[in-house]
């Protein structure tokens, strides 16, 4: 059941992104400033939003554990933040790539929006020594919810705070000196972000599919391992 | 008048594997419930899951006509559970934790310290209950638990091997407060049968594969 | 006493009673015992004279003083807070509260209290010193507590929180201080960014001040909130 919906789906992911690549190589025009590898900027920013957006969404499956009880939500949540921080890895190697070709370092404190992005990926790093430490499956699953609404609560807190402290503000992407983003790199830029937001639905509904599906197996070979007991039968239940 | 305990169908899993699958009991109201069952067979289960500490995973539980866990707010004052921890603060004496205990049960002041007094009395338990709990023996600190246990005056009681690390005279004192009588239901865990079965009215065994028997006791 | 039968539904015990109760409990417990607060204070003074060889300064002020004080404050306080349900886990505590016919909420409520007033007591003890060795005039100290304060409330709901689920895990020394440091960072920031003028060497400034105490403040109240609204569900089971 997980498994409907993916080929269209990762049609529609393959054509995206190959649409975007083609508009970041041959349409959007090049930057004055910082040249070819500006490209890079259509990557890191829309892995970025898709993976922030991504934290939240694990946050809201994550309510939605905990009103219900229904542990679906919570493969949900622990799936949605899983992929976040995989393109969370990939949000701070491209950060740091475009930092090194902008202002000559790997690293700046002086960019709020990628300092704020490392303390959320550190957070949410921390989801899997949390989780994996507790033992009860169903509390396991409980807090990790807990977890992933607090963590979604400190996220806003976090890049307000950071933002704060920055007493220099550098040139905001938007932003530029001409003010906003002339309309062939928005138009990248959006149809980018549609890209990776295609490629983080199909990948994490991947996952749900081959969880699901492992996790089915893993029922059926103890159901067929086990010796029936007398009288009542306890075939496991399908997973919907 | 309803009945005290009603369960139909009771399942509780442990991961995947069930610690009770499918528990039928009904109790009336002052009878006592024997569980005997090996280790493993999910007898201290079956207590959590009446205290109101656990869900079941199936089945229905009806404890005083509430139905749990949705409404276990209504019973939970009425239900004294004694189990394998004391669930005395070791840092704190004895009858600073039955105030505790007392306070968590909305006893006013007045009326708790008369009723500590009182039942420390009956255990015994006067002259050491003002020490802290670490420098009590077990089964002082088992006659602690035991007042614990019925500060509040609970209607049910549920008792997992009361008579654990208590002495003779010990175990006489406790069957006052704890022992059979027409105004407390109970259901008690045991590994000693032979002595308690004649109080019960109702015996349950449990096997570890998570079944369960019932049997009216034949001696009353 | 009457048969159960004839009884109705017993009425919850109200969460203001069961707050003091389980507060008082706390109090007079690590007053008997003194197991964090002297650990949390002798931990943060010998932090101090780490950083005055490690910096290689002997007075402090701006945000060098702003920063090793939070710093050292937080790193202490967390031993605190590993230390926050440790009776509970051991003696059955939790059961004991399950039990109860209260509000589960109000356990919260009380062990945030408890830690609130154990940070506050560690801040009376420790200020004093760092004023003594790092500063060389007393006259920040007291919008300096109020900066603290604000940040105690913060610290005292993200800590209660995390240290109530971490208690029930395998690691559980290392789990708190693991998640609650990324979850401190904004209040940090807010704290440092409020203190660091404070400390500054001609006299206190309030550069804006009134701005991060309103971080501090939402800070606090959104932790407030969201440990109020999901404390129910970590008792659970």
């Amino acid at each position: 059941m997980y498994g409907k919906g993916l080929r269209p789906l990762s049609i529609a992911t393959v054509a995206a992104i190959v649409a975007s690549l083609s508009l970041v190589f041959f349409y959007a025009p090049l930057d004055a400033d910082q040249g070819f590898i500006q490209k890079i900027f259509y990557l890191h920013v829309p892995l970025a939003i898709v993976a922030l957006v991504g934290f939240v969404i694990g946050g809201v499956f994550a309510i939605l554990h905990l009103r219900s009880g229904n542990s679906k939500w919570d493969a949900y949540s622990y799936v949605s933040i899983h992929m976040s921080v995989i393109f969370g890895v990939a949000v701070l190697l491209t950060g740091s790539i475009w930092a090194k070709a902008s202002w000559g370092h790997w690293w700046v404190w002086d960019e709020p929006t990628l300092v704020s992005f490392l303390i959320v990926f550190l957070m949410y790093a921390t989801y899997y020594p949390f989780r994996y430490a507790i033992e009860d499956r169903e509390r396991q699953a409980r807090y990790a919810s807990v977890f992933a609404i607090t963590a979604g609560a400190f996220v806003p807190l976090n890049f307000m705070a950071v933002r704060m402290a920055q007493s220099l503000v550098h040139p905001r992407t938007f932003g530029t000196a001409n003010g906003g983003l002339p309309g062939e790199m928005m138009l990248t830029f959006l149809v980018s972000l549609v890209a990776i937001g295609l490629l983080w639905t199909t990948l994490v509904k991947f996952e749900l599919t081959a969880k699901s599906a492992s996790g089915q197996l893993k029922r059926l070979r103890r159901a067929l391992d086990a010796p029936a007991p007398g009288g009542s039968s306890r075939v496991a239940p399908e997973v919907s | 008048m309803s009945t005290a305990i009603e369960l139909r169908g009771l399942r509780r899993d442990y991961g995947e594997r069930p610690a009770l699958a499918g528990v039928d009991v009904s109790l009336e109201p002052g009878e006592t419930l024997l569980v005997l069952g090996p280790n493993g067979a999910g007898k201290t289960t079956l207590l959590r899951v009446l205290a109101t500490l656990l869900r079941p995973s199936g089945g229905e539980v009806r404890v005083f006509g509430a139905t749990l866990p949705g409404e276990a707010w209504k019973v939970r004052g009425r239900i004294g559970l004694l189990g394998h921890d004391a669930l005395l603060y070791r840092d704190l004496s004895g009858r600073e934790n039955l105030r505790f205990h007392a306070r968590l049960h909305g006893i006013e002041r007045a009326a708790a310290e008369a009723r500590i007094a009182a039942l420390l009395s009956a255990v015994g338990m006067e002259r050491r209950a003002d020490d802290r709990v670490d420098e009590l023996s077990a089964g002082m600190r088992q006659r602690l638990a035991i007042c614990r246990c019925v500060l509040h005056e609970p209607d049910l009681l549920l008792l997992d091997e009361p008579d654990s690390h208590l002495d003779t005279p010990g175990r006489e004192l406790a069957r006052e407060l704890i022992g059979p009588s027409e105004d407390r239901t109970r259901v008690v865990v045991t590994h000693d049968p032979e002595r308690l079965l004649p109080e019960a009215d109702q015996v349950l065994r449990l096997a570890v594969d998570g079944s369960a028997e019932l049997t009216e006791a034949a001696l009353r | 006493m009457t048969a159960g039968a004839t009884r109705s539904a017993t009425p919850v015990v109200p969460s203001r009673v069961a707050f003091a109760a389980i507060l008082g409990k706390d109090l007079r417990a690590e007053l008997r015992t003194l197991q964090s607060l002297p650990a949390m204070a002798l931990f943060a003074v010998t932090t101090f004279v780490i950083f005055r060889f490690g910096l290689d300064r002997t007075q402090l002020s701006g945000d060098l003083a702003s920063g090793v004080l939070w710093a050292t404050l937080l790193f202490a306080a967390i031993l605190g807070i590993n230390r926050l349900f440790v009776a509970e886990r051991e003696e059955g505590g939790f059961d004991a509260i399950r039990l109860a016919p209260i509000d589960r909420t109000a356990l919260f409520a009380a062990k945030g209290a408890a830690l609130l007033a154990y940070l506050v007591a560690l801040e009376l003890i420790v200020v004093p010193v760092f004023a003594v060795f790092f500063l060389d005039s007393a006259a920040a100290l007291p919008p300096l507590a109020l900066v603290l304060l604000l940040a105690n409330l913060g610290l005292a709901a993200t800590g209660t929180l995390i240290s109530s689920m971490a208690v029930n895990s395998r690691a559980r020394d290392l789990l708190t201080p693991l998640v609650l440091l990324p979850l401190a960072v904004p209040l940090s920031i807010a704290a440092t960014g409020a203190l660091e003028p404070l400390l500054a060497v001609g006299g206190p400034g309030y550069h804006r001040f009134g701005t991060w105490l309103a971080v501090l403040g939402l800070y606090d109240l959104i932790f407030l909130l969201v440990g109020y609204a999901v404390f129910d569900f970590l008792l659970e089971d």
